[in-house]
């Protein structure tokens, strides 16, 4: 294994846009925390083949590259915030949840809501507490219907379905209990004008029916209490803001909760 | 969708004298002849035909092109006229290498059109000097013939150094619904967005209705990991 000074230098000094790719995936392949800084500039080097890379090294790194990924969210340069958002949907962090909702439904980009939309359904459920997981899967469940029914982009409506899959996989009985779910699922089937993403359709529908159910595990997550506060949180303004726009909301469908604490 | 007036206005800038480039072409028609492909009207398809006899190369280029996108058989023969280079006043292309005609969107409107006739025709194009024309023609050829051998020479298209030629290699597969090429599609270093639209055209040129067949479904997987 090379040290990572080698690899950052090959980076910087890439003569080429070709070079430049190959300087990062050589750093991905050896995917290392402290590559996280360099991984992250890369995305807004403007090299497609270099970015695409990058956000391979960093998904293969998963959550430590959580927090800085955020960060870069708050930066001017839309396209490095674009493929942000594109690790944060490969990785599936919790902490991501927020960004993937608005991306999903509301980035003006087709390939940043494809791949939101796409990664929305493979969120790492099994960290979530209990409380949190409820609020937030129903979110999910209402902004990929949303993606679905109203998305003018075929690819994006196409996300949708591979992110409502994942979410039934997740939570097989839950969904059963949501109407709307199997519903869109069929309606876009038979309706939507693109025979690709009724093909999909009709497939997410048929494995999901094959689907022998697999209990969720319950596993030990990277966050810390503060991450969760932060989340809920947000999703509790989120829901408010929803409310604001649209009267009546689904509010059986979430069950009671009770405000976050501020503690 | 109903926009006659627009129709008959693009029509009309079909035969426009007004608007020349220092060169001689003209960029109006050149517009029109894009956008009444777009606009699905077939009472365009008799001012296209005669637009393919225009001296500027660019126009009778929209015009194939539009010709193709609205399924129109008859432009078969003046299509085939051209690609032959027989039709007189026709001025080569201004730019370096000076192609008499736009083989390429001649070719490709062939294939679309499901022209056999014009086989003989397209052949001598797979060894154009052109990477463009030669791959314009390895798609027609595998839309007229189904022969696998013209696939396989657009997957190699696929690992072109250059980035314009394995964008083209991928909208020229999906066109041929040649499905071995899906592995390939999926690996070539190019935009996931690309890639995306080169499977679904080759997924749609084999799905029936219902749900997809067994043999399809890797396909939707190879998909749904380029999101």
């Amino acid at each position: 294994m090379k040290p990572l000074s080698d690899l950052v230098a090959a980076i910087e000094q890439a003569e080429s846009a070709k070079e430049l790719v190959t300087a990062v995936e050589n750093l991905a392949a050896q995917p290392q925390p402290a590559a996280v800084p360099i991984l992250i500039e890369v995305l807004g080097y403007n090299n497609p083949g270099a970015a695409v890379a990058a956000v391979e090294g960093l998904a293969a790194l998963g959550s430590v590259a959580v927090p800085e990924l955020l960060t870069q969210l708050d930066g001017h340069n839309y396209t490095a915030r674009a493929w942000a958002i594109r690790a944060l949907a490969l990785i599936g962090d919790p902490r991501g949840l927020l960004t993937l909702l608005g991306a999903a439904t509301a980035d003006f980009a087709t390939s940043v809501r494809r791949a939101a939309a796409k990664g929305l359904g493979f969120l790492r459920w099994e960290w979530f507490p209990a409380e949190v997981q409820a609020m937030a899967r129903q979110e999910v469940l209402e902004a990929l219907l949303f993606a679905l029914q109203q998305d003018e982009e075929w690819v994006v409506r196409y996300g949708a379905i591979v992110g409502l899959e994942g979410l039934g996989r997740a939570f097989p009985e839950w969904v059963e209990g949501r109407s709307a779910w199997r519903a869109q699922l069929q309606t876009s089937a038979v309706a939507d004008p693109v025979p690709t993403v009724r093909a999909r359709a009709h497939h997410a529908h048929q494995r999901l029916q094959e689907m022998t159910a697999p209990p969720l595990p319950v596993a030990a997550s990277p966050l810390n209490a503060q991450d969760w506060q932060t989340i809920l949180t947000n999703l509790y303004q989120r829901r408010a803001a929803e409310r604001e726009a649209n009267p009546t909301p689904d509010w059986d469908a979430v069950g009671p909760l009770s405000p976050p604490s501020q503690d | 969708m109903h926009h006659p007036e627009a129709i008959a206005l693009l029509i009309e800038s079909l035969t426009d004298e007004g608007d020349r480039t220092s060169a001689g072409g003209y960029p109006l028609r050149r517009n029109a002849a894009r956008a009444l492909g777009k606009l699905g009207d077939r009472q365009a398809v008799g001012p296209l035909m005669e637009a393919l006899a225009c001296t500027d190369f660019y126009v009778r280029e929209a015009a194939a092109q539009s010709l193709a996108m609205l399924q129109a058989p008859a432009a078969i023969a003046p299509l085939r006229r051209l690609l032959r280079d027989q039709v007189p006043d026709t001025e080569p292309a201004p730019e370096p290498p000076h192609l008499a005609q736009p083989y390429d969107a001649l070719i490709e409107a062939l294939g679309d059109l499901g022209a056999p006739e014009a086989i003989a025709d397209i052949e001598p194009f797979l060894a154009h000097e052109v990477p463009r024309i030669a791959l314009a023609a390895a798609r027609a050829l595998h839309q007229l013939t189904g022969q696998a051998s013209y696939g396989d020479r657009l997957v190699q298209g696929l690992a072109h150094p250059d980035l314009q030629l394995r964008r083209a290699a991928l909208a020229d597969l999906g066109a041929t619904g040649y499905l071995p090429a899906a592995t390939a599609i999926a690996q070539t270093l190019a935009e996931n967005s690309l890639k995306l639209m080169a499977l679904r055209g080759i997924l749609e040129k084999n799905l029936g209705d219902g749900p997809p067949a067994p043999h399809l479904q890797p396909v939707l997987q190879l998909m749904d990991d380029l999101l």
